[in-house]
């Protein structure tokens, strides 16, 4: 295993994620060359960015989901882009949760079996899988939707969904990757409530792709993507960590 | 047109780039910043002997040749560091900024300074008054939550324009470079 080498992170927390001069290329088009970041335990982090700046790709490195063309990932001090396919399944689905902007629900499912999905494929009981999703119900303002169908579900109630499906497996980070981006002002502030209130309550990690400034804004540090590569111009106190 | 408090500091930007006549000042102050409201003559020499008094500027002997002032004004060490630092350091984030921030993003690009730089810093510090309004929302009443909110599309209205801008750099500098 190799360790997490000199990398800034906020002052006096420790990187649980890091990519290190990472490059990644789809075809000829080149969406990383050269991206730097850590993210701190416990931060809640936004990458910021034009459209086609990387990233989405970086946030898709970071959770394992995309292994680079060069570059190194770690998630807590493990190289994450030298494990197997099989190895960083595993990860994701133990140690990440991912909230995305579209397309994350099975229509067909209900609401707790939605909810209950992650456990059942970590092997989890049936019933405990079943009693831990319900739990999160009330947590998100969806009493009494356990068992509708989310093709039925607005917009709000489905991303909410999406968010107690992302959580349920009590992740150490997650991802998302503009996770208001198809909703109302005052929805998208609904979910960002509970999203970084659910973090900060559970003592996760987040990595918040976004290009909506009124999202950026619940984190605590933003950085932005250009062409790339990672620019961070936050107004924190930052250290080097041997 | 620019705020008074900023129209000294751009005329002390023009002087950095090399030393000018009143006239001449007035001249590229109109065509960068003053489409809508030129400057007036008046308050062109009147700023030069302000600023002269300060020591941030420096006036050369009289001229011979008609018109109100022919003396040539070079920036000064002081005037020089009063600039930079205005320059450099982000603006309070507050709504309606940019006429302020164009004249530094015009300025930084005619003097070769990193105009993507600026708009870093000054996105950063705006990100960080957004936070501060936002966290205000979520711990505070529902009347300052609408007034957080007031504050926060506006500075949004401002980011956006400075992402804008920011992917119009190039554009904008081979304009600058070629006027």
């Amino acid at each position: 295993m190799t360790s997490l080498n000199a990398s800034p992170v906020p002052r006096g927390r420790r990187a649980i994620c890091k990519a290190s001069d990472v490059y990644r290329s789809f075809g000829q088009t080149p969406a990383l060359a050269g991206a730097t970041l850590s993210v701190a335990s416990g931060e809640v982090l936004a990458v910021m960015g034009p459209s086609g700046s990387g990233k989405s790709t970086l946030l898709h490195c970071l959770a394992g989901i995309f292994t680079p063309d060069s570059g190194e990932v770690y998630f807590d001090g493990q190289r994450l882009d030298m494990l197997t396919d099989t190895e960083r399944t595993r990860l994701r689905r133990t140690a990440f949760g991912f909230v995305f902007q579209f397309g994350q629900l099975v229509p067909e499912l209900t609401v707790a079996d939605n909810i209950a999905l992650p456990l059942l494929l970590n092997r989890e009981k049936r019933k405990a899988a079943y009693a831990s999703a319900e739990a999160w119900l009330p947590r998100l303002g969806l009493d009494g939707l356990g068992g509708r169908r989310t093709g039925e579900l607005s917009g709000g109630q489905a991303q909410r969904v999406a968010l107690a499906r992302a959580v349920v497996a009590q992740p150490r980070v997650l991802f998302a990757d503009e996770p208001t981006g198809s909703l109302d002002t005052l929805t998208g502030e609904m979910v960002m409530d509970l999203l970084v209130g659910i973090a900060r309550e559970e003592g996760m990690t987040v990595v918040l792709v976004t290009h909506d400034a009124r999202v950026a804004a619940y984190a605590d540090r933003e950085v932005m993507v250009r062409d790339g590569k990672v620019i961070d111009r936050s107004d924190v106190g930052l250290e080097v960590r041997g | 047109m620019l705020s008074a408090v900023t129209v000294p500091l751009t005329i002390l930007g023009l002087l950095e780039r090399e030393p000018s006549h009143g006239y001449d000042l007035k001249r590229d102050y109109d065509t960068w910043f003053g489409q809508d409201k030129p400057l007036p003559f008046g308050q062109v020499y009147a700023t030069l002997k302000r600023l002269a008094r300060d020591g941030l500027v420096a006036g050369g002997d009289a001229e011979p040749g008609a018109g109100p002032d022919r003396k040539r004004y070079a920036i000064t060490e002081l005037g020089a560091r009063e600039f930079d630092t205005w320059l450099t350091e982000p603006i309070d984030p507050e709504p309606h900024l940019q006429t302020v921030l164009f004249a530094k993003v015009v300025l930084a690009l005619m003097l070769g300074r990193p105009a993507e730089a600026y708009l870093d810093t000054q996105r950063a510090a705006h990100l960080q008054r957004m936070r501060e309004l936002t966290e205000a929302k979520r711990t505070r009443g529902l009347m300052d939550a609408l007034l957080a909110d007031h504050g926060l599309f506006h500075l949004e209205a401002d980011l956006r324009w400075i992402d804008v801008t920011s992917a119009r750099l190039g554009a904008l500098a081979e304009m600058v470079r070629s006027s």
